[in-house]
């Protein structure tokens, strides 16, 4: 399963299924990280989590750990 | 005359703040949402007696996950709002509708105001409102809350929408299997709920949202049918009901944006993404992020707080209020109780914890620009891999760094960080962090007894950002701040200029409810504390007593010793001079002096090393350092904290752990360094491994499992 941490620095990927439960899945959908949603991984923060990705034309951060539980194509 | 109230509803930074300001000018009103760290605020409209305008908190939607989306909610489907402004953000209009969605299926009357319109035109999109307005259902306007634009025509329309009353009928926006299943759904529970709700209820049922339906008080076979409805659709749509109804939102969001936005696909980065490019770069975040927090610090702590500071509390009471009142008393032939008690209580008592108030000024001005450009936002991008483990977040970095100054400002600061667990924690442990007033304590330690070595005022340091880890790290296990991890979901805004008025209202709020908690809770305790110090039997007789040694806060003090004797400092010298430090750190120093026979001491206490000398040892005196760095902080501290917390039982929670964490530490420093040192083994000693082992066994142990319940237990008590 491929998921929006494994991808690079400046792609593009589309979500097609988010993992997990409870508060962070629901956020992450809330915040427009949805099923056939475009995302751009943007940069790694400078310590190295969290990322910063673009999603439906605004800047998310979301930790590592919860990027592996949305799967991408 | 009827009162009419409206909702203010919308995304953090969406401009709603500026907005609020801009319909209510001056007439508004803050406080706390009962019970929660939730900033509540409302004012009347402008120019309309009979308008109450309730500012919700910023939210992205209403689910039931975080606390300001709970409140939001339940204010909405329990006190019903005669109409909501919901404002939207024009630059950012996809997720900004999302919120719109759920707004529009509460049967409220709404209007919606696009904000940000000159920025909007400005990126040469093509926002058009007639059409957005046709595909919502409701009336849509083009506002620039920033700059006035639009906004009073705005406020007539939906004052002119209340009175007329209509009924409104509900969004719908869903495919039709769930529309299916949520008719069932509402024919199912149609004796339960006003009809106005029906949809609303029936959507969170089909959610699975127990927690918004459990007023309705739903029989169990009830919950039974409907379960069958949503498994059905969930079977058929292949997904689970949760993800379809964001799903769909989003979808259908997707759909109204295409027939009523034109983007100007333009792929240059914007001015925003170039700071942002620069500013969180991997090699110059760091920096750059240490150049901001040291600019903050200089200013606000360092050079111009501190003089305000100083000016207010040395020439201000020092030399102009407090002789002052002395001199008119005397004239008046006042009786010395009295004016005792007005100046050496009240003035004194209030006026030091009033001195504050400049450098806070100061600091919030600092904190409210840093918001409101967006780089609050990347102070936490930056620093929350570091926070985290604590249980903190990277926003905690700000009240911590600031509490080195002053641990007012520093509780204060905490307002930032969204998460409630997060925020307590960072209030409770914001002043372990050694404050400027406590360096005199350090500084008589490090005379009297280690010759002034340099590594003693280092150790201070190390000690407090030490108490503040292993707190995070045991806090973050218990019950109390259990549950599920506080998702770091966090919005980047785009960096703006800050709206002068916005600042301004920030600084004035944050000031005057901390200048109102010294009008209350901080004069009474010092009122307490100077009759104690000023009074005392003589002779079998209370009357005032001038040297200290008499007063009933020495007989206090002789009192509690025995209870500092297991930490070393069993003389009551010790112990009241610990009590005093409650009005003011730096009043342990000058408490002491007095104590031993001296009427004015330098802020070291340099006269008196040599008797202090003989009361302590090394270590006692490095154990009685400990206690006083670690306990409770001073009134000021205190009423800051109750203030942040808006809740009593946290608030002596927060106070009690300070105080027993404190004791523990310096009981395990003291009597294992007195055993070390080829001391006797005593109980105490057995104590104090006991108490050691049992700190590291709370920071080793697993985390206690409780489900989920902490946050929606006391928002359930809300609702």
């Amino acid at each position: 399963m491929k998921t929006l941490r494994d991808v690079a620095i400046g792609e593009r990927a589309v979500v097609v299924k988010l993992h997990g439960e409870g508060a962070v899945r629901r956020r992450m959908m809330d915040m427009g990280i949805t099923k056939n949603a475009e995302v751009l991984v943007r940069k790694t923060a400078p310590l190295g989590d969290p990322i910063e990705v673009k999603v439906r034309g605004y800047e998310l951060s979301i930790r590592k750990a919860d990027a592996s539980l949305i799967e991408v194509q | 005359m009827k009162q009419y109230k409206i909702a203010l509803a919308g995304n953090p930074n969406s401009g709603k703040t500026t907005m609020f300001n801009d319909l209510t000018g001056s007439a508004q009103y803050v406080g706390n949402w009962p019970g929660v760290t939730v900033e509540k605020k409302e004012g009347k409209l402008k120019g309309y007696g009979d308008v109450i305008i309730q500012d919700l908190p910023g939210i992205y939607s209403l689910s039931p996950y975080t606390l300001e989306e709970i409140v939001a909610r339940t204010y909405l489907i329990n006190e019903k709002p005669d109409a909501i402004i919901n404002i939207v953000d024009g630059t950012n209009i996809e997720r900004n509708l999302y919120l719109t969605t759920h707004l529009l299926e509460l049967g409220i009357p709404m209007v919606v105001a696009v904000n940000m319109m000159d920025l909007v035109e400005k990126g040469k999109d093509k926002i058009s409102l007639d059409k957005l307005s046709a595909e919502l259902g409701c009336e849509v306007y083009g506002i620039s809350a920033l700059k006035g634009n639009g906004t009073k025509e705005l406020a007539a329309r939906v004052v002119e929408l209340i009175k007329r009353k209509e009924q409104v009928q509900p969004l719908h926006v869903f495919a039709g299997s769930i529309e299916h299943a949520i008719a069932h759904i509402e024919d199912a529970i149609a004796q339960k709920a006003e009809q106005k709700n029906l949809r609303w209820y029936a959507i969170k049922l089909f959610e699975r949202d127990k927690k918004a339906v459990s007023a309705l008080d739903l029989p169990n076979d009830l919950f039974h049918d409907i379960e069958q409805y949503i498994v059905e659709c969930e079977m058929e749509m292949d997904d689970d009901a949760e993800s379809l109804i964001t799903d769909q939102r989003y979808d259908y969001i997707g759909r109204v944006v295409a027939k009523s936005v034109k983007k100007h696909r333009d792929h240059a980065l914007s001015v925003s993404d170039k700071i942002d490019r620069f500013v969180t770069n991997r090699f110059l975040a760091l920096p750059i992020f240490a150049l901001v927090m040291f600019l903050v610090y200089y200013v606000s702590v360092t050079t111009v707080g501190t003089v305000l500071t100083d000016w207010t509390n040395d020439t201000l009471f020092a030399e102009w209020i407090i002789p002052g009142a002395h001199n008119l008393f005397t004239q008046l032939g006042t009786a010395p109780w009295l004016s005792g008690l007005i100046v050496d209580g009240i003035i004194n008592g209030v006026g030091a914890v009033l001195g504050f108030v400049p450098q806070m000024l100061v600091l919030f001005l600092m904190l409210s620009v840093l918001e409101d450009c967006g780089y609050m936002a990347r102070v936490a991008f930056i620093m929350d891999r570091i926070f985290r483990k604590f249980g903190l977040s990277g926003k905690s970095f700000i009240p911590m760094l600031i509490g080195s100054g002053c641990s007012v400002p520093g509780i204060m600061a905490s307002r930032t960080i969204e998460q409630e667990h997060d925020r307590r924690m960072t209030i409770m442990t914001t002043s372990f962090i050694p404050c400027g007033a406590k360096m005199p304590i350090i500084a008589l330690i490090a005379g009297a007894l280690f010759g002034g070595a340099w590594w003693v005022a280092p150790s201070a340091y190390f000690i407090g950002v030490a108490a503040v880890i292993v707190s995070g790290i045991i806090l973050k296990k218990t019950r109390m701040f259990s549950g599920d991890p506080a998702p770091f979901v966090m919005e980047l805004p785009a960096y703006h200029v800050p709206a002068v008025s916005n600042v301004l209202r920030s600084i004035w709020e944050r000031g005057w409810s901390f200048i109102r908690r010294a009008g209350t809770v901080i004069l009474l305790s010092s009122i307490v504390l100077w009759f104690l110090q000023g009074f005392g039997m003589v002779h079998g007789s209370l009357q005032m007593v001038s040297d200290n040694n008499n007063s009933l806060l020495a007989a206090v003090g002789r009192f509690i010793a025995p209870l500092f004797a297991p930490l070393g400092f069993g003389t009551w010298q010790a112990s009241v001079g610990t009590f005093t430090g409650l009005i003011a750190k730096e009043n342990v120093v000058s408490t002491l002096g007095v104590l031993y026979g001296f009427g004015e001491v330098a802020e070291d206490g340099l006269e008196y090393w040599t008797m202090f000398a003989r009361d302590f040892t090394a270590l006692s005196a490095f154990s009685f350092m400990i206690f006083n760095l670690l306990c409770a902080p001073c009134f000021a501290a205190m009423g800051a904290i109750k203030r942040e917390m808006n809740n009593a039982r946290w608030t002596w929670f927060a106070i009690g752990y300070l105080c027993v964490f404190a004791y523990t530490i310096s009981l395990i420093v003291f009597q294992i360094g007195s055993f070390v040192n080829g001391g006797e083994f005593t109980v105490l000693t057995a104590a104090a491994i006991i108490l050691l082992t049992a700190l590291i066994y709370l920071l080793f142990r697993s985390p206690a499992k409780v489900k989920a319940e902490t946050l929606s237990q006391t928002a359930a008590a809300h609702e």
